[in-house]
């Protein structure tokens, strides 16, 4: 297994005030990293510094080998601007293609049928015309999901991915981006504080709080001391 | 009837009118097309809050003394557009206080200026705060050379909207999205931003800043009560901006109305139609 990315020494934080200090850790190829941590602890902090929407205080997040820029997805928590925008499952799924056209101003026929495939793989065909802002917030969520997808061609990062969702419709989510790591071999990193579906997908887990509390397999943070007690209070599967 | 035929024939063999209508036309088309972006940005004042940037520059050059005021207002109105807009959704200060601070700013400092200065041009300023309103240049006396300009610049307009299509969707319905997949929203946030600032002083200097922002504002927002694509919604504004800047000047010919207050009131009407049948259809469905 190859490294795709890597962090070193990374501290972020705004405006001077730091919220996470010094993180190491690495992403391998083929990976399911979730992030962990109570509200407030920095992870959609450190999602947006791994997107470079955010700048470091200090240390180095670098992209090793093969993962270019745009062959990223992203699956960001909904913004206020959305919930009113007037436009279409199928335009909002296209729009994840934007970043394969370069300076060409159309999509190409490959675009339109991906955006398809995606819109078919997450049962959001029949929704292809209605109106974004009209859809739950559980369709919505697999619109955004179809559009990451749609921009996704090594890794996916996953800013809660089941914020809003019924627990039925959640586990689809989790199964479907389950399958996008074992089959299409997407890199994933998942931001959550979900403990059941972490101890259950996940191949490795970050513990964030301030500063870096725990990194290492799933199999490590069950049996270490940080673990046992988030598990003990999150209620989460020990048994796995 | 065949006597209203014979007035407009009448009235479109002049020139002037011709222009009028032509310019009229181009501008509502223009400022329909990025009405949509401007709103979902929060941005449906930036007209009023630009027309108040203008007169602070206007009174910088009242009391340097520069004889054509463009020279200041252009490059000035262009860049706070380009400031205000540009930002995106990752500012601390939001589109709507932004705007706010920007041009209530201006309008005290230029003010301040013109107080301070307390120069013989003080009698032109307010006639200088009423053409910034309401357009400097009266639609009825546009030379042709206007027109060439209002054509070039439309044309421009069209293209850029037409080629970045596709961008300009993406960025505007998720700017973090598209910058995190690795297209480059700041180069295309700026590329809107200067669009626009070129359509609102153009406007501006044609039909003023109170009919600019209805242009902006108005045929989106009717066209966003009924229709569900991004396209769609845009197809339709710019139809309706285009009939009403049609009716509106065609009315003011005959009942001898102010042509941009006859464009807003019809831009009204039809907000209110389609609220109406927007409400009604939302019944029938339910």
């Amino acid at each position: 297994m190859s490294e795709l990315l890597n962090c070193k020494d990374v501290s972020l934080g705004y405006e001077g005030s730091v919220v996470i200090d010094k993180l190491n850790f690495t992403v391998e190829k083929g990976d399911y990293l979730c992030i962990l941590g109570e509200n407030g602890s920095g992870k959609s902090t450190l999602i947006k510094a791994l997107l470079g929407l955010k700048g470091t205080i200090s240390g180095e997040i670098s992209f090793c080998g093969e993962v270019k820029k745009n062959e990223i997805g992203y699956l960001p928590q909904q913004t206020i601007v959305q919930r009113d925008f007037p436009a279409s499952v199928r335009e909002i799924v296209r729009s994840g293609c934007v970043n394969r056209c370069g300076l060409r101003p159309f999509y190409s026929k490959e675009e339109k049928k991906l955006a398809d495939d995606m819109m078919k793989r997450l049962e959001i065909t029949p929704l292809a015309k209605q109106c974004y802002r009209e859809l739950s917030g559980g369709q919505q969520q697999r619109v955004l999901l179809a559009r990451a997808l749609c921009a996704a061609r090594k890794m996916i990062l996953l800013d809660e991915p089941v914020t809003g969702l019924d627990p039925k419709a959640a586990n689809e989510m989790y199964e479907l981006i389950d399958s996008l790591n074992k089959t299409d071999g997407i890199t994933v990193i998942m931001v959550s504080h979900d403990m059941t579906a972490a101890m259950k997908y996940a191949k490795h887990i970050l513990h964030i709080g301030g500063r870096q509390m725990f990194f290492g397999t799933k199999e490590e943070y069950v049996n270490s001391k940080i673990g046992k007690a988030f598990l003990a209070v999150m209620g989460g599967d020990e048994n796995v | 009837m065949s006597e209203i035929f014979e007035t407009l024939q009448l009235y479109f063999s002049y020139p002037a009118v011709r222009y009028a209508f032509i310019v009229g036309l181009l501008i509502a088309l223009c400022s329909s097309l990025l009405g949509v972006t401007l709103v979902m940005k929060r941005f449906s004042f930036i007209g009023d809050g630009l027309s108040h940037v203008a007169f602070g520059a206007m009174a910088i050059a009242s009391v340097v003394g520069l004889t054509d005021n463009m020279l200041i207002i252009m490059p000035v109105t262009v860049l706070s557009a380009v400031l205000l807009l540009r930002t995106g959704q990752n500012t601390k200060i939001k589109g709507d206080a932004a705007i706010a601070m920007i041009s209530v700013g201006a309008l005290a400092l230029g003010y301040l200026l013109i107080n301070i200065a307390g120069g013989k041009n003080t009698a032109n300023v307010s006639a200088d705060v009423c053409s910034t309103l309401f357009g400097s240049t009266s639609i009825l006396t546009l030379t042709s050379a206007d027109v060439w300009m209002c054509v070039g610049m439309s044309a421009i307009v069209i293209a850029t909207f037409f080629f970045f299509y596709n961008k300009i969707f993406a960025v505007t319905f998720d700017e973090n999205f598209a910058k995190a997949t690795g297209v480059r929203s700041d180069l295309y946030n700026l590329l809107i931003s200067v669009v626009i600032a070129v359509i609102i002083v153009f406007a501006m200097k044609f039909v003023g800043s109170l009919l600019i922002s209805a242009l902006i504002i108005f045929p989106s927002l009717s066209a966003m009560r009924l229709f569900k694509s991004f396209k769609s919604v845009i197809i339709c504004s710019v139809i309706i901006s285009l009939l009403c800047a049609a009716v509106g000047i065609l009315v003011s010919i005959f009942a001898e109305t102010p042509v941009g207050a006859t464009i807003v009131a019809a831009n009204i009407g039809l907000f209110l139609v389609f609220t109406l049948i927007s409400f009604c259809s939302g019944k029938i469905r339910r």
